[in-house]
């Protein structure tokens, strides 16, 4: 039988050394969403310039840049947002569902920035 | 006996924050507005891809996505999240000064935050703005 208490237990289990990566992946992300995000609504907003249909899209991300910097928004965007989910569902979701809904959120956002990734590369190549 | 106390054990105590004891001021309508805006821009994440993935498997299916976004529910739709965009862009600027000790007093605070709210008006604004006039232009 443990004589400590359920706090002093957890004061010394101490660092497990990964405690800062989910707020340092947050701002490196949210750093580079500053200018690929303002960069993305210009790029948006060509398009809808360009005619606002399929061929204007697929113009816009044939040029090699257009396509390698949408698949970094889309990369940034999509970890930024499981993180960010993350942090809303461990705040005010409690019980069984928290952890439904913590593993729906990491899955959904892997499987949509998946799909949107892969889209982007198959209109680049081949339109 | 110890190891079943932690979790169920422990009386039903409140649980921090109470919001709702709280008179509304502008930090902390700001700082749930943050939440919220991207809680709903993860619907607009999940429109892109559709937007992406529609256009990816071709014409047929891109014509779908083109009715949506083109009727009154998506052009809704589409301000609402504009605005949010810029909003937590903003607003997420502010965080990332924050972050660097910058800007804490209570004056930059409230000075930073009133800019930030004008800021995301005003790009929303200029954004379709522009490109209404552009389009009737063109």
């Amino acid at each position: 039988m443990a004589l400590q208490t359920p706090l002093a237990k957890v004061r010394h289990l101490g660092s497990a050394k990964e405690g800062v990566n989910h707020w340092w992946g947050q701002r490196l992300t949210a750093i580079l969403l500053v200018p690929l995000s303002l960069w993305f609504v210009g790029s948006l907003w060509s398009i809808v310039v360009g005619g606002a249909d399929r061929d204007a899209l697929v113009d816009w991300l044939s040029g090699p840049v257009a396509a390698v910097l949408m698949l970094l928004f889309l990369g940034a965007t999509f970890y930024h947002l499981k993180l960010g989910l993350q942090v809303v569902i461990e705040d005010y979701v409690h019980g069984r569902c928290k952890w439904a809904l913590l593993i729906l959120n990491a899955l959904l956002c892997l499987v949509l920035g998946l799909a949107a990734l892969y889209s982007v590369i198959v209109i680049a190549i081949g339109g | 006996m110890a190891e079943q106390s932690s979790g169920s054990g422990a009386r039903a105590r409140p649980i921090s924050p109470h919001l709702s004891v709280y008179r509304p001021q502008l930090t902390s309508v700001l700082s749930i507005l943050h939440r919220m805006t991207g809680v709903i821009l993860a619907s607009g994440a999940a429109m892109l891809c559709a937007w992406l993935l529609s256009a990816a498997a071709g014409e047929r299916y891109y014509a779908w996505t083109e009715w949506f976004l083109t009727s009154w529910l998506g052009y809704a739709l589409l301000a609402a999240w504009s605005w949010c965009l810029f909003y937590h862009l903003c607003n997420g600027i502010r965080h990332l000064f924050w972050d660097m000790g910058q800007g804490l007093s209570l004056r930059a605070t409230y000075a930073s935050g009133a800019a930030v709210v004008v800021a995301s008006f005003m790009l929303t604004g200029l954004s379709w703005g522009l490109g209404l006039a552009c389009n009737l232009a063109g």
